[in-house]
């Protein structure tokens, strides 16, 4: 799949987004975090403004951006239109739970409720953003078991480490939040390296036999309808080489989780202002990371229809 | 139910859209193959092209040039204004001039000429579908220098059938599509029958008959094959030849058939060494001789009432010994040399496959016989209660005709053919009225010493059939008379010229030097050419004395800007076919079909936006002006003031006889022959552009013999009259060149002709090596390569398409996948093709689909950069290329140094496919453009700038929702 | 409304015959003859003479190799729309441009809502929808809606323009969710077949297989080999007899 660069940043950056929010949204009421004013003022702005951003961005490769409002029409069916419908109605606690936050300095009891809803509807939201690619059957890469959990983690991931970052910044740093950023970073880690597995070892269920309908030996394409790339080539024919992804792969892990991982440690033993360099390299890191491995997710992706264009496997 | 948003808003859909507010029928010209189509209009500009279900070639149905007619139209290469060049020839400088400029000026070059020397007018035309009139107009003037495109086309298929059915493959005859059960195809991917034989192998599948495909490349027909035999190309002679000697040695052959309908019977002179050696023996009337076996005598053959022996040696009156042709064909094809297993090295079908194909040819024409209950009356007035069929259909085409031996393969077709009984029965094959027509047909090219002279027209057409060495067009001292040496010793029955060696020779001045040009409809710098990058610079070479151009004037008549315009001094810009009056004539290339005759015109449905002209008009301009007779009145004024539809409808080719068969006579109920109707034109645009007339049952089989359908014929003027038409398996106008080279007669080929005459003009159907293959290196040339015309591309002018381009617009050297990998290419890789003449750099594409020993590629792909109209940069022109580089239009040098044109030595055929090649794999820094690549084309001046966006259509769908 | 509906009264489609389809694509460029003026209009081309040219088409051949050697086929295989009963292009769509017709099963894309997010071409394994990057919203083959009800045209003419046009007689149009039409008996006879059953969409057109060849003599009741009818000097003997003209 093309590796469109609005939907990368759109799905990065909500998701670093969500999973700050969500965190917020349990963490402050459960005590760890305190309702510091510039505190929650910087961390919900983060929050938000990567969110409203990426959704804004997300918006951008429409052909129509004009009439986006009619994509919450049909959250019947379509993952799609329930994110945007998530993504609104998350606004609502999350909008209360910062006027809690950062005008009243509260982050807990009826302002904790709204935290908590933040925190539900933000991972509503990324799991209807893994819907959408997780539900494509013709997308043996993206339609598995692996895609919604490595979402929500992998938001959850950022969400951590930008939160560590800014806890250590206002010199707020917690045990808890480390360990949690800890424990989600290996978690994602551990799901992106499962999910990798997986598209390494299993082959997609439709091939060119299945596609064509012709099985009597193997099919390959002499022609195909048209010398020049179009539409369908363009957006669903990207192939990343091999020996590329695999270079990437690595930047990832090291960027995305070993980098997080031992910084995020180093932070619990480093004096304060080391601590906090240490946070927002890993901050740094990992979002470079996920972008990276957001690239890769649609890079690897392997759009059925290019069984049609001589692809020997999807 | 509603469908859509919350809102409940559901899409409106309009399912009953008027298509257009005006529909007109015309005929498709996106290529040869002459379609019905129904043009629906909005506001004036094209909105649909639809095939015409009423109509006899496509009933309906159209092709995918057909169906991007509205690119075609509408595309931006259209040349809009005459051009006179100003800069130097080939550079593409030119002024636009107004047609009086134009007219005028070619009337002068043309005059000057006509008063002089005639000759020195070269009149060629392409895909010319107006031939009557062109042929005619070059008549009148007084030149013998005129063809259509013919020659490189598939004159070795028309000369093949002509001499020896009276009819041929081509678009000329057709497979009883309803009826046959085993069908042979060689050598097509295409054909001018484009829809008819893509509805016809649709019925005949559908039916369960099998289809035999006999191909080197296995793409389209092919591919639908039962059975796909991948020959080695030009081989396929020998293959006939070896089913030929599978069915003899069986007794498989329809003795009855041979004996009613062909020559076989006739008695040939066995007296070696004299001049009538070889000739039919024949009774003082010139009557054919055979000997009947009742009354043990010599009688005439062509009485009804005999008994033929078809075998035996027998004593002439005179003392002279004679034997039937048959035996004389039975004992050629028995010899041992065409058993399968000796040609299945050579042919590259394994022995089994080509007896296994024997037996099933024979199984199908006698076992599965199939009877008509249609009475018919035969020649000789006998009635017969039903007509038997032999379900045995072939076609045949380019695969065979582009080969210096295709004039043999495709007459060994037709013996196959005959042998089986299967011409023009019920499920085999069928000739398309005009045809038959005699054996050859009558009429005999003009242009001999003392027929061409200053302002005189020729006492005849330029083309025709020589009956023997009498009729060719030669100086006393056996050199050519024709520009392209037509009917000359080096192609005595070159029925349809040669127009691929028509720039080289009027470069060479070889026989004489030319002053003009005169093209029509041709891309002779480009795609119709051999050796395209030398034509090049033959046209734009000057005579280093005089600094004068070589050919000194070339006048083109283009509807676009092709590779050729560039060339040319003065363009005289044509309209394209939604534009013009055409006529597709019974006195040229109609639609007729097996069933009944039929002819067509296209009339303008919509008008000209740009300053152009129909060249049919401009050429009965030009008549007029230069005082061509037929052209001018009495007074010396047009004859045909009202232009092309005016002669259309007045002009007569002989008494009654005129372009246009249908709603003849004053009132318009006549057909075929009737006085000039002046509705006439009015009542083809109210029945759909096309008259067409079905045969009664009775007269749809055996036309050679039916005696209903000659007379017919002969009311029509197809034949002059209606006696049988007798099949030639033997030829003895072959015989009497031959006879000549052997030292016979008053008109010898000079010394060094005698032995290739003597070789190539058996009067029996004979196989040899392709003269290229035989020249060249086989280890330093070891692979053929082809060229197949792709279904959706018409040569060189499909490219402007916007929509066909998408389709194709860079060509790929297709190769067999063992054998790439025997050279080291991968798929995809970058290689050289060499010949012995050139090379050309291209990318591969592996396939299992092919003779291993074969490379292919599509025609005419490759463009000129700038040409068409495409950008610069367009793939056609950067990753596209053009086979014709490396292929020459002479043969290698002969002994001493003589070079003979790449031709069939009977015919002057183009041999196009007997091109050896080896393909090596190039550097990888060369790797990403073909090669070679030529200097962009500067865009005429007055054509557009061409849009990065093509919404076409927008407007149909505003002009709904508006109104 | 992008919910599929429950059942559709009928299912119009398409039926294909591999086993005649010659690749000449006729069906190809008279489908977007039609549609580029039809009820999508325009099907927009970008860069039309240049390189890179691109454009919109609702029909396309490709042209596949099957097996090697001897048993090689080379088949070509047109491709549009398969206006499938399940389909996801269908359900992913979120503002209801992409629906499923009840009445007839025809999936159409409502160019007045469609934001042009691309969700729906992802979601079909055919390739069968095209964005037009012009216009800014998705299109996809109408099954010729616009003709196949069409009062203004003959009753023989209200048929796809890709079946309409077909030289070989290679497409088929008709209800098959009736049994007992047509293309529903052609199906049955020549064990038509879907297209990527695994994904689960259903698709309403079928694909007739290509026959097997036929290379052997017997499948046409002919002996293999014929019979010589003599030997030697004799082997024209047969020929010695009295015939008639
Ligand atoms: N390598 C290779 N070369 C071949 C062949 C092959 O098989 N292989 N085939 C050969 C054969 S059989 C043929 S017939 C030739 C064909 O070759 P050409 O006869 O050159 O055919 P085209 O390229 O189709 O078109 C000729 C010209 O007609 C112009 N034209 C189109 N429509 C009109 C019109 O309405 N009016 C006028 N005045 N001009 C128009 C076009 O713009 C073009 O410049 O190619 C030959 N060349
Ligand atoms: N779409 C389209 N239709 C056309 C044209 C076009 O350009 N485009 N051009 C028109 C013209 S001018 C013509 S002349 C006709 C020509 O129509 P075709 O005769 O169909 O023309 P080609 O494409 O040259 O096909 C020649 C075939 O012969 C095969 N072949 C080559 N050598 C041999 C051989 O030795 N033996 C056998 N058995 N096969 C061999 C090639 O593989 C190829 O398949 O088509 C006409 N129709
Ligand atoms: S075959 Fe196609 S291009 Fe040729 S005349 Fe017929 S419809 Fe037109
Ligand atoms: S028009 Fe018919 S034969 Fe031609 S490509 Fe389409 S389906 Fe095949
Ligand atoms: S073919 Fe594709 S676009 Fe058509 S209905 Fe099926 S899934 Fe949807
Ligand atoms: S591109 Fe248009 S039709 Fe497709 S899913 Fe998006 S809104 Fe729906
Ligand atoms: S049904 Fe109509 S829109 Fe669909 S492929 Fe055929 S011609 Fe095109
Ligand atoms: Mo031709």
């Amino acid at each position: 799949m093309h590796p469109a660069f609005s939907v990368i940043f759109f799905t990065t950056a909500s998701g670093a987004g969500y999973g700050l929010l969500a965190l917020l949204g349990v963490l402050g009421p459960a005590g760890v975090i305190p309702a510091e004013r510039w505190f929650g003022l910087a961390a919900l702005a983060l929050a938000l403004g990567a969110v409203s951003l990426g959704l804004l961005s997300s918006t951008f490769h429409l052909g129509h951006p004009e009439r986006a409002w009619r994509a919450l029409t049909q959250w019947r069916s379509s993952w799609l239109s329930r994110e945007g419908v998530a993504a609104i109605v998350t606004y609502a606690p999350a909008g209360l739970f910062a006027i809690g936050w950062v005008f009243l300095e509260r982050n807990d009891g009826l302002w904790g409720f709204f935290g908590v809803g933040t925190a539900m509807m933000s991972a509503v939201t990324v799991g209807c953003t893994a819907m959408i690619y997780r539900s494509l059957k013709p997308i043996h890469q993206w339609h598995n078991g692996f895609v919604l959990p490595a979402y929500l983690a992998l938001a959850l991931v950022t969400g951590a480490l930008w939160l560590n970052a800014l806890l250590h910044l206002f010199g707020l740093g917690h045990w808890a939040v480390t360990a949690t950023a800890l424990a989600a970073t290996a978690a994602g880690w551990a799901i992106k390296a499962a999910y990798w597995w997986f598209i390494d070892t299993n082959a997609a269920i439709s091939t060119p036999n299945t596609a064509t309908g012709l099985r009597t030996g193997r099919v390959r394409l002499i022609d195909a309808p048209h010398t020049e790339d179009n539409y369908l080539l363009k957006e669903m024919g990207y192939r990343v080489a091999r020996k590329h992804a695999a270079k990437l792969r690595l930047v990832a892990h090291g960027t995305a989780f070993a980098l997080p991982l031992v910084l995020t440690a180093a932070t619990a033993a480093l004096p304060p202002v080391l601590a906090a360099g240490a946070a927002l390299l890993a901050a740094a890191s990992v979002s470079l990371g996920v972008v990276v491995e957001r690239w890769l997710f649609f890079a690897e992706a392997r759009h059925a229809v290019t069984l049609y264009y001589g692809a020997e496997a999807a | 139910m509603a469908h859509g948003g919350p809102a409940g808003e559901e899409e409106v859909i309009d399912t009953s859209p008027v298509v257009g507010d005006e529909v007109k029928y015309t005929t498709c010209y996106m290529c040869a193959c002459r379609c019905g189509i129904k043009v629906y209009l909005r506001d004036g500009k094209v909105r649909y092209i639809q095939g015409n279900r009423e109509h006899p070639v496509n009933r309906g149905v159209l092709c995918a040039k057909g169906s991007s007619g509205i690119m075609q139209h509408y595309s931006p290469a259209r040349l809009r204004k005459p051009l006179k060049r100003v800069g130097e020839r080939g550079k593409g400088e030119f002024v636009e001039i107004e047609w009086e400029e134009a007219l005028s000026l070619a009337a002068e070059w043309l005059g000057e000429i006509r008063r002089t020397d005639p000759r020195r007018l070269a009149f060629f035309t392409g895909r010319d579908q107006s031939q009557s009139l062109t042929g005619w107009w070059a008549t009148q003037f007084g030149t013998p220098n005129y063809a259509a495109h013919g020659g490189f086309c598939s004159v070795n298929m028309a000369a093949g059938g002509l001499y020896s059915v009276g009819g041929s493959f081509w678009e000329f005859g057709e497979p009883d599509w309803k009826r046959t059960k085993y069908f042979m195809m060689f050598g097509v991917t295409e054909d001018h029958d484009s829809n008819p034989i893509k509805i016809g192998l649709g019925h005949l599948k559908t039916r369960g008959a099998k289809f035999v495909s006999v191909n080197p490349v296995k793409t389209g027909y092919s591919a639908i094959a039962d059975e796909w035999v991948g020959i080695r190309p030009g081989t396929d002679g020998l293959f006939v030849m070896a089913l030929i000697h599978e069915l003899l040695k069986a007794g498989k052959v329809d003795l009855d058939y041979l004996v009613r309908y062909t020559n076989l019977p006739w008695l040939v002179i066995q007296a070696p060494g004299t001049e009538d050696d070889g000739l039919f023996a024949r009774d003082e009337a010139g009557n054919p001789l055979c000997w009947d076996g009742e009354k043990q005598a010599p009688v005439s053959a062509l009485l009804p009432e005999v008994k033929p022996a078809l075998v035996g040696d027998f004593t002439l009156p005179d003392g002279r010994a004679a034997t039937p042709a048959f035996r004389l064909m039975a004992e050629r094809y028995l010899d041992p040399r065409y058993a399968p297993e000796r040609v299945a090295s050579t042919t590259g079908v394994p022995a089994d496959t080509i007896r296994r194909i024997a037996a099933e040819l024979a199984h199908v024409a006698f076992e599965e016989e199939i009877v008509l209950n249609v009475p018919w009356t035969d020649w000789a007035g006998r009635r017969h209660s039903k007509m038997i069929g032999r379900p045995v259909a072939m076609h045949a085409m380019r695969g065979i005709s582009a080969h210096s031996n295709g004039f043999h393969t495709c007459r060994a077709i037709h013996t196959l053919q005959v042998l089986l009984g299967s011409i023009e029965v019920p499920g085999g094959f069928r000739y398309k009225p005009p045809f038959p027509k005699p054996v050859p047909p009558a009429q005999k090219p003009a242009g001999k010493v003392g027929e061409v002279r200053p302002d005189t027209p020729l006492p005849g057409p330029p083309l025709g059939f020589p009956m023997g060495p009498e009729d060719l067009l030669i100086e006393a001292d056996g050199r050519a008379r024709r520009i392209d040496k037509a009917y000359s010793w080096e192609a005595p029955l070159a029925s349809h010229g040669l127009m691929h060696m028509v720039i080289t020779n009027a470069w060479k001045g070889d026989p004489y030097r030319i002053d003009t040009l005169f093209l029509y409809m041709a891309n002779m710098s480009w795609n119709s050419s051999m050796n395209t990058a030398g034509v090049m610079s033959m046209l734009t070479d000057k005579c280093p004395n005089s600094g004068k151009s070589k050919i000194p004037h070339i006048i083109y008549s283009d509807a676009y800007f092709s590779e050729m315009v560039a060339y040319a001094d003065l363009v005289l810009p044509d309209t394209t076919y939604l534009e013009r009056w055409d006529c597709i004539s019974l006195l040229d290339r109609p639609i007729c079909h097996a069933d009944g005759p039929a002819d067509a015109i296209r009339h303008p449905v919509v008008a000209p936006d740009r300053d152009v002209r129909s060249f049919q008009e401009v050429l009965l301009d030009l008549g007029a002006r230069l005082g061509l007779p037929g052209m001018v009145d009495a007074d010396g004024g047009p004859k045909y003031p009202g232009g092309y539809p005016d002669y259309l409808a007045n002009h007569e080719r002989a008494p009654g006889l005129g372009p246009l068969a249908g709603w003849r006579g004053v009132d318009g109920r006549k057909h075929g022959r009737g006085e000039p109707n002046p509705d006439q034109l009015q009542r083809y645009v109210e029945h759909q552009s096309f008259w067409h007339y079905e045969l009664p049952d009775g007269q749809k089989y055996y036309k050679m013999a039916n005696k209903d359908y000659l007379e017919y014929a002969t009311t029509m003027g197809f034949i002059g009259k209606p006696d049988q038409i007798v099949m030639h398996v033997y030829s003895e106008v072959l015989q009497k060149f031959r006879n000549a080279a052997r030292g016979h007669g008053t008109i010898q080929p000079p010394d060094s002709e005698r032995a290739r005459i003597e070789a190539y003009f058996d009067p029996l159907p004979i196989w040899y090596v392709p003269f290229e293959e035989a020249a060249v290196d086989a280890r330093s040339f070891p692979l053929h390569a082809l060229t197949q015309r792709p279904m959706f591309m018409y040569h060189s002018w499909g490219s402007q398409n916007a929509w066909l381009r998408q389709i194709m617009n860079r060509n790929r050297l297709y190769m067999h996948r063992a054998k790439a990998a025997s050279l080291g290419i991968a798929d995809g890789d970058w290689v050289w093709v060499t010949s012995h003449h050139s090379r050309v750099k291209c990318q591969v594409k592996l396939v299992e689909g092919v003779n291993v020993d074969t490379v292919w590629t599509w025609n005419a792909i490759g463009k000129r950069s700038g040409a068409w109209a495409l950008d610069p940069d367009a793939p056609e022109a950067k990753q596209g290329f053009l086979l014709n580089h490396v292929i020459s239009e002479l043969l290698p040098p002969r002994e001493d140094g003589f070079r003979y044109s790449n031709s069939d030595p009977v015919t002057g055929q183009a041999a196009w496919f007997d091109l050896k090649v080896r393909v090596e794999r190039c550097a990888d820094a060369e790797f990403g453009e073909t090669a070679p690549q030529f200097p962009t084309l500067r865009k005429p001046p007055g054509l557009p700038d061409t849009p990065k966006v093509s919404r076409f259509g927008a407007e149909f769908r505003k002009a709904r929702t508006a109104g | 409304m992008t919910t599929l509906p429950a059942a559709t009264q009928k299912k119009l489609g398409l039926v294909i015959d591999l086993d005649i389809c010659v690749g000449c694509h006729a069906c190809v460029t008279n489908c977007k003859e039609w549609n580029t003026g039809g009820h999508m209009a325009p099907l927009t081309d970008l860069k039309p003479y240049g390189a890179g040219v691109d454009g919109v088409w609702f029909n396309r051949v490709h042209t596949f190799e099957v097996s090697v050697g001897d048993d090689c086929r080379t088949v070509h295989f047109p491709k549009s729309c398969l206006h499938c009963e399940t389909p996801a292009c269908v359900t992913v769509c979120p503002t209801g441009a992409s629906y499923k017709r009840s009445e007839d099963g025809i999936v159409l894309v409502d160019e007045s809502k469609c934001i042009g997010c691309k969700l729906c071409s992802w979601a079909c394994p055919y390739g069968a929808r095209e964005f037009d990057t012009d216009a800014g919203v998705m299109k996809k083959c109408t099954l010729c809606i616009d003709r196949i009800y069409n009062e203004n045209l003959d009753e023989v003419d209200r048929v796809p323009a890709c079946v309409a046009t077909c030289p070989a007689g290679a497409r088929h149009f008709g209800d098959l969710g009736d049994p007992t039409s047509p293309v529903s008996r052609l199906v049955q006879e020549r064990g038509g077949y879907d297209l990527m059953p695994e994904i689960g969409y259903k698709p309403t057109n079928k694909y007739l297989p290509p026959r097997p060849r036929r290379t052997r003599s017997q499948q046409i009741g002919a002996p293999e080999v014929l019979e010589p009818a003599g030997n030697g000097d004799r082997l024209l003997q047969w020929v010695d007899k009295l015939l008639s003209r």
